[in-house]
C-alpha cells in the first residue's frame, strides 16, 4: 500500500490535469487553481522544515566543529538576524524604509548582484574553452560566435563599410541570418524534442511504469 | 433710394458668395465624423465564459492618414446599465476581445470613432450572454496529436513487453554515470547531485529526482558519500525519500543518512553561493546538475570544472544548454533528460515509451518537411492550394487560443 497509494493518486492527477486543459466547464475549470492552491499551502509549510534542516545542520557543524563551521555560526547570526527584524516589522515588513528592507536593499541585492557578476568572468573562461578551434564543430562554434559578437556592435558594420562589403555581407546582416534561421532551426528542434519528452515522461509517471522518484524501479 | 437699389445686385453677390464658398469652408471645420458600423458582440467560443468578441465595419473616415486615432469601446450590462468605457484600439483595428465579463450576465457593447477628442458613436449591439462550454473544440487538433503520441507509447510499450528487441541509441552522457560514480569511489570523494532551483511542480525537476533514484542505487552499491543542497524544502523531502528507497532496495538502509541531502535556500544566488563553497571545501569527484537551471548553470558549472570534477548536467533550458556544453564533460540536451531514467532502467516498458516518443518525432518531420514544400512551391508562384496546405499543417501545431 505504501507503494500502490501514492502511484494511484499520481495517476489520478494526472488524468484529471489532462482533461482540464480540454473541457473549460465546471468543475474541471477549478482544478487547476484548487491544485495551485494546495501546492503553495504545502510549499509554504514545507518551508519550516527547510528552514529548521537549515538550522539542524548548521548549529550540528558548529557543536562538532567541523571544518568550515564558522560559515555556519555566520548562516545561523544572518537568518535569525533577517527573521527577527522581519517578525518585528509586522506585516509591513517589506514598506520601504523598514529594518527587512535596508537589508534587503544593502545587503542581500549587493550580494546576490556579486554572484551574478561572476558570470562575466565564467563566460570568458567557458568561452575561451569551447571557441578553441580544436575540430570542424569547434570552428564552426567559433566563426558562429565570431560574426554573432562583431554584428552586435557598432563597429561591425563600420568594419564592413570600411572595406566596402556588400549590404547583405555587413556583419550585422550575417548575426540576423545565424539567429533568425540557424539558431531557432536548433531551438525549434530542441523544444520540439523536450515537448515530447515531457509528453512521454509524463504518460509514464501517469501510468505507473516511471517508479524511480519513489525510489523503486 | 437709388443707392439701395443700386446696391442690390452688390449684396445678392455677397450673399450668393457666401453661401457658395466660405459656408462650405466653415462647415469643413465643423466636420462630422463617421461612426463605426455594423457593430457585433458574440461569445467567445470554447472558453469558460470569460470572454465576449466584438467586430465592427471601420469608420469611412478611417483612411490611415491620422485623421482618427482610433476607436474607444464602450459596455453596459443589460439592459439598464450605463455604458462605461472598458478599453480603447488603435485606428485600422475593427476587433476587439473584451476578458473582463462574467459568465450568464448579458452585456450590450457600443464602439466610438476618437477623433480630436471628440467621440461619435456607432449603433448599440445586440445583447450577448458569455457562456461555458463543455469542451473546448479550438484544442481539437492537440487532442488528436496527445492521443497520437500517447497511442504510440502505449503500442511501443505492448510491443516491447512482448519481447520484441528495440533499438535505442546510445547516449554518452547516460553511460558515462557508472564511470563516474566508480572515479568518485576510487578517490574517496563525494558525489555532488544538483537538482536545479525550481519546485516538485516542474517536470524537469521531477526527472532530475528520477535520475537520482538510478545515481543513488549505484552509489548505495559502491558505498560512497552522496550530497545533494537543494533549493526547495519540497524537492529535500522528496529526495531524501528517494535516496532512502534507493538504499533500502541496495540492502543498505543503515548507510542511509538525511544529511546527505540538506536545504540551502530558496533564493537563486545564495544557492550558487553555498553550493559553490560545497565543491571548493569538499571537492567532489563528481558533479551532476539535473533539472531547470536559469543564470546559475554557468557558476556551477565553472566552479565544477576548477576542482576537476567530471561533470555530467542535463537541463531542458535551452538557453542554458549552451553553458553546460562548454563546461561540462557531459550532457543531457532536453529530451535525453527525460529518457535517461528509462535508458538506465533498460526495462521493455520504459524503452518502448521513448520509441513511442520517438513517433512524435517522425511526425514532427513528416509535417515540416511538407511545410517547408508547401510554403516553398506558394512563394514561388504555386498557387492558392499549396497555400492552403502550409496553413493547414501551421494550424495543426497552433494552439487556437
Amino acid at each position: 500500500m505504501r507503494r500502490e497509494v501514492p502511484l494511484i493518486i499520481t495517476a489520478v492527477v494526472g488524468v484529471i490535469f489532462v482533461i482540464q486543459y480540454f473541457i473549460p466547464h465546471a468543475p474541471f475549470n477549478q482544478f487547476n487553481s484548487w491544485f495551485s492552491d494546495w501546492f503553495a499551502i504545502i510549499g509554504a509549510c514545507a518551508i519550516w522544515l527547510g528552514a529548521l534542516n537549515l538550522m539542524r545542520i548548521s548549529a550540528d557543524k558548529i557543536y562538532r566543529r567541523r571544518s568550515g563551521w564558522g560559515y555556519a555560526a555566520i548562516i545561523i547570526a544572518s537568518f535569525l538576524l533577517i527573521a527577527t527584524i522581519g517578525f518585528a516589522g509586522g506585516s509591513q515588513f517589506r514598506d520601504p524604509g523598514t529594518g527587512f528592507d535596508w537589508l534587503y536593499t544593502w545587503v542581500y541585492s549587493p550580494l546576490s548582484a556579486t554572484m551574478f557578476a561572476l558570470l562575466a568572468f565564467f563566460v570568458a573562461s567557458a568561452s575561451y574553452r569551447a571557441f578553441r578551434a580544436r575540430n570542424l564543430e569547434a570552428t564552426l562554434l567559433l566563426l558562429a560566435a565570431f560574426f554573432v559578437m562583431i554584428g552586435r556592435v557598432p563597429v561591425g558594420d563600420a568594419i564592413g563599410s570600411f572595406i566596402h562589403l556588400p549590404e547583405s555581407l555587413m556583419p550585422s546582416k550575417i548575426t540576423i541570418w545565424i539567429m533568425g534561421f540557424i539558431n531557432s532551426a536548433g531551438q525549434r528542434a530542441i523544444m520540439i524534442g523536450i515537448a515530447l519528452g515531457i509528453v512521454s515522461t509524463s504518460l509514464r509517471i501517469i501510468l505507473g511504469i516511471e517508479r524511480s522518484y519513489l525510489g523503486g524501479d | 433710394m437709388t443707392m439701395r437699389g443700386a446696391n442690390r445686385p452688390f449684396c445678392r453677390f455677397g450673399l450668393s458668395f457666401f453661401i457658395i464658398l466660405l459656408l462650405p469652408a466653415y462647415l469643413c471645420g465643423q466636420e462630422s465624423i463617421a461612426p463605426p458600423s455594423k457593430v457585433v458582440a458574440y461569445d467567445f467560443k470554447y472558453d469558460r465564459g470569460e470572454a465576449v468578441e466584438l467586430s465592427w465595419q471601420l469608420s469611412p473616415d478611417d483612411k490611415g492618414n491620422g485623421s482618427i486615432s482610433g476607436y474607444e469601446i464602450y459596455r453596459a450590462e443589460d439592459p439598464l446599465d450605463s455604458f462605461i468605457s472598458i478599453g480603447f484600439v488603435s485606428a485600422g483595428t475593427s476587433s476587439y476581445r473584451d476578458k473582463s465579463v462574467y459568465k450568464g450576465q448579458s452585456y450590450r457593447y457600443q464602439v466610438a470613432t476618437s477623433s480630436d477628442g471628440h467621440l461619435y458613436f456607432s449603433e448599440i449591439s445586440a445583447a450577448v450572454v458569455p457562456r461555458m462550454e463543455l469542451i473546448n473544440w479550438n484544442l481539437l487538433n492537440l487532442f488528436i496529436i496527445g492521443l497520437f503520441l500517447c497511442g504510440s507509447v502505449i503500442f511501443f510499450i505492448s510491443h516491447a513487453t512482448r519481447g520484441k528487441k528495440l533499438f535505442i541509441r546510445k547516449i554518452a552522457g547516460l553511460e558515462a554515470i557508472d564511470e563516474a560514480i566508480g572515479r568518485a569511489t576510487e578517490m574517496g570523494r563525494p558525489i555532488l547531485f544538483v537538482p536545479g532551483i525550481n519546485d516538485m511542480d516542474d517536470v524537469q525537476t521531477i526527472a532530475g529526482i528520477t535520475l537520482l533514484g538510478r545515481v543513488a542505487k549505484v552509489v548505495a552499491d559502491y558505498d560512497i558519500r552522496i550530497n545533494m543542497p537543494v533549493s526547495r524544502s519540497l524537492v529535500m523531502t522528496t529526495a531524501r525519500e528517494t535516496i532512502r528507497e534507493a538504499y533500502m532496495g541496495a540492502g543498505r538502509p543503515d548507510a542511509y543518512s538525511d544529511d546527505m541531502v540538506n536545504y540551502i535556500t530558496d533564493e537563486q544566488f545564495g544557492y550558487v553561493a553555498a553550493v559553490d563553497g560545497i565543491m571548493v571545501r569538499q571537492k567532489p569527484a563528481t558533479c551532476f546538475y539535473l533539472g531547470a537551471f536559469f543564470a546559475e548553470s554557468l557558476i556551477l558549472a565553472e566552479t565544477g570544472n576548477s576542482i576537476g570534477a567530471i561533470q555530467i548536467a542535463g537541463t531542458a533550458q535551452p538557453a542554458q544548454l549552451p553553458f553546460f556544453v562548454a563546461a561540462c564533460d557531459y550532457t543531457l540536451i532536453g529530451e535525453e533528460l527525460f529518457a535517461a531514467s528509462a535508458y538506465l532502467s533498460n526495462e521493455p516498458k520504459q524503452l518502448g515509451s521513448l520509441k513511442g516518443q520517438d513517433m512524435g518525432k517522425l511526425l514532427a518531420m513528416i509535417v515540416i518537411i511538407l511545410g517547408v514544400l508547401a510554403a516553398t512551391v506558394s512563394q514561388m508562384g504555386g498557387g492558392q492550394f499549396f497555400t492552403d496546405i502550409h496553413q493547414f499543417l501551421s494550424n495543426i501545431f497552433t494552439v487556437q487560443n
